[in-house]
């Protein structure tokens, strides 16, 4: 292992990926990934595969739309040799009542002013593109075309793969333990391989980012929480779009590969970092798909599994420095979709750490915006 | 026998071949070899592959075989119909 690095960045998910390219594309030399397990083992390869722009904040759209620009060119961009398996066939999101209606018709014309092509839809309207969807249970919808399916595993493989050749070096199975600083600097890290000497850490490490913040001395005001998730067998393709409901609590797509990924929260339980299965979620995930779904189940569940959200006070990441600590960044706080914001996550810090202008102001998105409790815009539109 | 010709994984199709061709790139455990491979991913839920892959790791590394980690398993058991669940599941 190398004694000395320009940047260290912790957690080999989506994100450390991301950033590692981009701080490579960018000019950077002499970049340190760590990563605890392999790579994809955090929220990344646990995640639900989706990638959509309709959201209620201007900011998650943006990040979303930005990153679906970025997802659409990446094999090329990134010289990939896997697939990514970047599918776009749409986010149908269900309203269930006239009040979720109301809320959605004015994110649509949110979204469509930042050239999001999402439109709302009546009941037969989201009929005529999941037939198979129960009418009792739908009020309304919007659709976006151009949101979809992308493999979390090929694609932070893809990251990967772009930043090695770029220079950038990976140590999987290493564990950071440490982070020394002086005088308000970033000095080094300590891991259970060795010490690295760097000026610059930064923290991608997902659920555990509020510890890796407490060992700089950075109180982040984020907490990680359980959420479930199964797949079923594979089965011919039925569905094309990813069905999604805030209020039902749920989001089911077909993956290219045929089965059917699903998953829901749970406001119950406990904030952790435990990733458990629970019989509870199938038997509350199996109510709402009969219900709202019901063809699906008649899917046989092969393997659940659980993984962490990391939430922010407004459901948004946290992207950027912090005035306490100079030499420390961080990306944390997706609140359960920094999947698809990763192209942007890497690009923003990237420009913010070699002083040039970013593509997005980052004040919505800093550390400090929570100083002030009243000042920020929460999102709505999570499950 | 040709690894083309070797089945290690039968779900996803998964070739003694397309093993030793990621070992090569570096993909060498059995948690980093499902994630691309998609191996022990399928409706058995790594049953027929999970030794072989394990014997495999063993031989290519020269790792003695009770030392390489083996896959994590995850519930269910056995495939289960959603609607099976469903049936039995509480009352709210
Ligand atoms: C069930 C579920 C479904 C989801 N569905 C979606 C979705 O459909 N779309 C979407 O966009 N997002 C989704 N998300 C959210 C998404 O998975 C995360 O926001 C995203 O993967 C975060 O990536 P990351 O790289 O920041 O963190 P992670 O992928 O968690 O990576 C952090 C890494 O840091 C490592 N690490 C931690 N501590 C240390 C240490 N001390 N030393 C070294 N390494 C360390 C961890 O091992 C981990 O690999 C979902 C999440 C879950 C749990």
């Amino acid at each position: 292992m190398k004694n000395s690095a320009q940047v260290v960045i912790i957690g080999g998910g989506i994100s450390g990926c991301s950033i590692a390219y981009h701080l490579a594309d960018e000019g950077v030399k002499d970049i340190v990934v760590i990563e605890r397990h392999y790579l994809t083992s955090g929220a990344t390869g646990r995640c639900g595969a989706g990638v959509r722009q309709q959201w209620g904040t201007k900011m998650n759209c943006m990040l979303a739309k930005k990153s679906v620009d970025f997802f659409e060119n990446a094999t090329e961009i990134l010289r990939y040799d896997g697939d990514i398996e970047f599918k776009q066939e749409g986010y149908l999101i269900i309203a269930s009542d006239a009040e979720e209606t109301a809320r959605f018709e004015k994110n649509v014309a949110l979204q469509n002013s930042l050239d999001i092509p999402a439109k709302a839809l009546d009941r037969q309207g989201a009929l005529d593109i999941v037939s198979h969807l129960n009418p009792e249970e739908v009020h309304s919808a919007t659709f976006c075309p151009t949101d979809g399916h992308l493999n979390p595993f090929t694609m932070t493989d893809a990251y990967y793969k772009a930043a090695k050749r770029l220079g950038v070096e990976f140590y999987t199975y290493t564990t950071v333990l440490d982070i020394l600083t002086e005088n308000g600097e970033v000095k080094g890290v300590v891991t259970d391989k060795g010490n690295i000497e760097t000026a610059n850490v930064i923290n991608a490490a997902g659920g555990y980012s509020k510890d890796i913040g407490a060992l700089a001395g950075i109180d982040i005001p984020i907490y990680s929480r359980n959420h479930e998730i199964l797949v079923t067998e594979p089965v011919e393709k039925m569905q094309g779009p990813m069905v999604i409901s805030f209020s039902k609590n749920i989001y089911c797509q077909q993956t290219p590969h045929g089965g059917f990924i699903m998953g829901r929260g749970d406001k119950n339980a406990p904030k952790g970092l435990d990733i458990g299965s629970n019989w509870g979620f199938l038997d509350a995930m199996s109510k709402t798909l009969k219900r709202l779904l019901p063809p699906l189940a008649e899917l046989r569940v092969i393997r659940q599994w659980g993984g962490l959200y990391n939430m922010s006070p407004d459901s948004q990441p946290i992207i950027g420095g912090t005035k306490d600590l100079k030499g420390f960044y961080m990306a944390c706080g997706f609140s359960g979709h920094g999947f698809m914001l990763a192209p942007m996550t890497g690009l923003l810090l990237a420009e913010l750490m070699t002083g040039k202008t970013p593509t997005m102001p980052l004040e919505a998105l800093s550390l400090e915006r929570f100083d002030d409790a009243e000042s920020f815009e929460s999102e709505q539109s999570v499950v | 026998m040709n690894p083309e010709d070797v089945i290690i994984c039968r779900c996803s199709d998964v070739t003694l071949q397309d093993l030793y061709d990621l070992f090569e790139q570096g993909y060498e455990t059995y948690e980093e070899l499902k994630r691309i491979a998609r191996v022990g991913m399928g409706p058995c839920q790594a049953n027929t592959c999970g030794k072989m892959v394990q014997w495999e790791i063993s031989k290519a590394f020269g790792i003695p075989l009770e030392e390489v980690d083996i896959r994590n398993t995850r519930p269910l058991t056995m495939g289960v119909k959603l609607s099976s669940i469903e049936a039995q599941a509480d009352e709210e």
